[in-house]
């Protein structure tokens, strides 16, 4: 199949590939960070990764090298890493792999950056229902402190750096940074307001860095084959480098493949992914995650990547692309990833804490043919009214699987509606009433 | 209690954290492993531990649903039921697992050895459909493969069917 070259699932692709230190140093492993612990300023690191073109894979696709730049310069406390692995987005599944595949890459790839901002503890928040990855982290941590690759005076070189897996216990807002901070200082994970911002006042107060596990396995081959290399790749300048889409839903072979950004979605779905599960026909799909609008099949052709994807009216997000096929109710998807979106609401927003509960109740009612047209009406009034309204950003997420399958299906719903309507006028004057 | 059998456990996850309060989930996780659930009891002990107050324990503890706060059975089966599994077929096989275990989702087995509960995503859309049975990870579930499991475990205590580090499209092409 690949007629690209995967560069992150490169090692766990070589058949029998286990991830153990000894087989990822074979591979090439650790020799990036060999190269640049001690022997280049940590500035000169954080330059290559801007050069490079490298934009976080966790959803908001923000330029790595300059986030970390945000740091406060000289500033002589500790700073913090995070690694966000707190994979929890409908839809996406790519962190696991790595995590579980690969996970000196990972590793690697998080010394890289905690040497670039000057860190010396870095913690790798991942989601609690991933038990095995957290297994298989902490066994490599050992590995590569064993090693002299992570702990007091790495490779001789006066630098140091300790990683600990942070086991979360099942809260997707989790995922958003401040919320992640939150979680690792003990509490209920609920988001800051920002500013000020995670780069100056971020874990225990002090300034901090959170980059994605995706993001962070770049880095090892950003410094080994130099950020010329990583900005040919997909559709530089402004989505470089390759991504890792998940493909789930009425596919043939759904799971994870990685191609340069810029390919097509018929690419992906139809070459890639195998086409379509009993060759029907492609109704709809999401793009990037359970947060990103969905597409229609009028969109096939978009490109995957940043830019293009946001003009076709969705988001990249974080590279979920989730396959519908014809026969699919469109308004039962919106309801069920309503439903996800309301369980996950922390609850500290009102709009989205009490907004996420009428729009559930509401799309519950059309479903059951007890809608009536003014509801589509109440339906947009409410998402406008969640949107943009929130601490974070899960408040536009929130209503985007509603607001799209609106835009594009419209009559699925008032169909129901009008079958309410329909069986409304067989009832008595006083049952109708009570509706 | 838990600050005598697991003393040398504790003074390590204390180790990895600039701030005690950080280490009141793995402590959470700590007393779960112990007693299936977090007791009101261990909450109280986690917050002398920690120098908190127990609504601080108890506030955080509330919040995240990996945690139980009473008594489930031996074997905690977490469907996802989230809209990626339910393409896939997630609602036949939750309804499949009723019918097998003679429960509701929400219930526990008169045994005691099966908690059924419904939940959202568990990062394993592509191979869906899934569920999460304590620890493990069991993927592209059918009615067969449910019943090979749930008669594992009534008779061994575990499945060869979990599933291991995942990689999916497996290299070869082979399906598990």
């Amino acid at each position: 199949m690949p007629k690209h070259e995967p560069v992150l699932l490169k090692n766990m692709l070589q058949p029998g590939y286990t991830g153990s230190l000894a087989e990822y140093e074979r591979a090439g492993g650790y020799q990036a960070l060999k190269k640049v612990v001690g022997k280049v300023a940590p500035a000169d690191v954080t330059a290559m990764v801007i050069k490079s073109g490298l934009r976080g894979r966790g959803g908001a696709g923000f330029p790595t090298g300059v986030k970390w730049g945000f740091l406060p310069k000289d500033y002589q406390g500790p700073k913090y890493l995070c690694c966000n692995a707190d994979e929890s987005e409908p839809g996406t599944f790519k962190d696991r792999q790595l995590m579980e595949r690969d996970p000196h890459q990972v590793l690697e790839g998080i010394a890289l950056a905690c040497y670039a901002i000057g860190s010396e503890t870095a913690y790798i928040y991942i989601r609690g229902e991933f038990v095995l990855g957290s297994r298989i982290l902490d066994k490599a941590v050992a590995e590569a402190r064993a090693a002299g690759y992570l702990g007091r005076n790495i490779l001789g070189r006066g630098i140091n750096l300790d990683i600990w897996v942070h086991r979360g216990a099942g809260a997707y807002i989790c995922g958003e940074e401040t919320a992640l901070l939150e979680s690792l200082e003990g509490k209920r994970g609920l988001p800051r307001v920002k500013p000020p911002f995670p780069a100056t006042s971020g874990l225990y107060g002090k300034p901090t860095v959170i980059n994605n596990v995706e993001t962070l396995a770049n880095l090892p081959h950003i410094v080994n084959r130099g950020p010329e290399w990583f900005a040919s790749i997909g559709s530089p300048p402004k989505s470089a480098g390759t991504r890792i889409f998940c493909v789930s839903g009425h596919v043939k072979r759904p799971g994870n493949y990685e191609v340069p950004m810029g390919v097509t979605c018929r690419e992906l779905i139809f070459e890639h992914a195998g086409g379509m599960r009993g060759d029907k026909p492609l109704k709809a799909f999401i793009p990037g995650g359970a947060s990103a609008p969905f597409l229609t099949p009028d969109h096939l052709d978009v490109k995957l990547d940043f830019e293009s994807v946001a003009q076709a009216g969705s988001m990249l997000g974080s590279g979920g692309v989730t396959v519908m096929e014809e026969g699919t109710d469109m308004v039962w998807a919106a309801l069920r990833l309503m439903e996800f979106f309301h369980h996950e609401s922390c609850g500290k927003c009102s709009p989205c804490r009490e907004g996420s509960s009428w729009l559930v109740q509401t799309l519950r009612r059309i479903l059951a043919k007890r809608g009536r047209m003014e509801d589509l009406e109440t339906l947009v009034q409410l998402c406008n009214n969640i949107a943009g309204r929130t601490v974070c950003a899960f408040g536009d997420a929130e209503v985007a699987p509603i607001l799209s399958t609106l835009k594009y299906w419209r009559p699925e719903y008032e169909a129901l509606i009008r079958e309410a309507e329909a069986q409304r006028a067989h009832e008595l004057p006083m049952a109708a009433a009570r509706h | 209690m838990l600050r005598e059998k697991y003393k040398t456990e504790i003074e390590e996850i204390l180790s990895r954290y600039p701030v005690k309060r950080s280490a009141l989930l793995p402590l959470l996780y700590l007393a779960q492993r112990e007693a299936g659930y977090i007791s009101e009891e261990a909450m109280q002990e986690i917050a002398g531990l920690l120098r908190l107050t127990p609504p601080q324990v108890y506030e955080t503890a509330t919040f995240y649903t990996m945690l139980n706060l009473k008594p489930v059975g031996k074997f905690h089966l977490q469907v996802c039921k989230s809209l990626m599994c339910a393409l896939v077929g997630s609602d036949t096989l939750i309804g499949w697992l009723e019918k097998k275990l003679g429960i509701k989702s929400g219930e526990t087995s008169k045994d005691g050895l099966f908690t059924l509960s419904k939940v959202e995503c568990l990062g394993a859309c592509g191979t869906g459909p899934m569920m999460q049975i304590n620890d493990d990870y069991y993927e592209r579930l059918t009615e067969e493969k449910v019943d090979r499991i749930l008669a594992d475990l009534k008779r061994d205590g575990t499945s060869a069917l979990k599933t291991g580090p995942f990689m999916w499209p497996e290299p070869n092409g082979a399906k598990p």
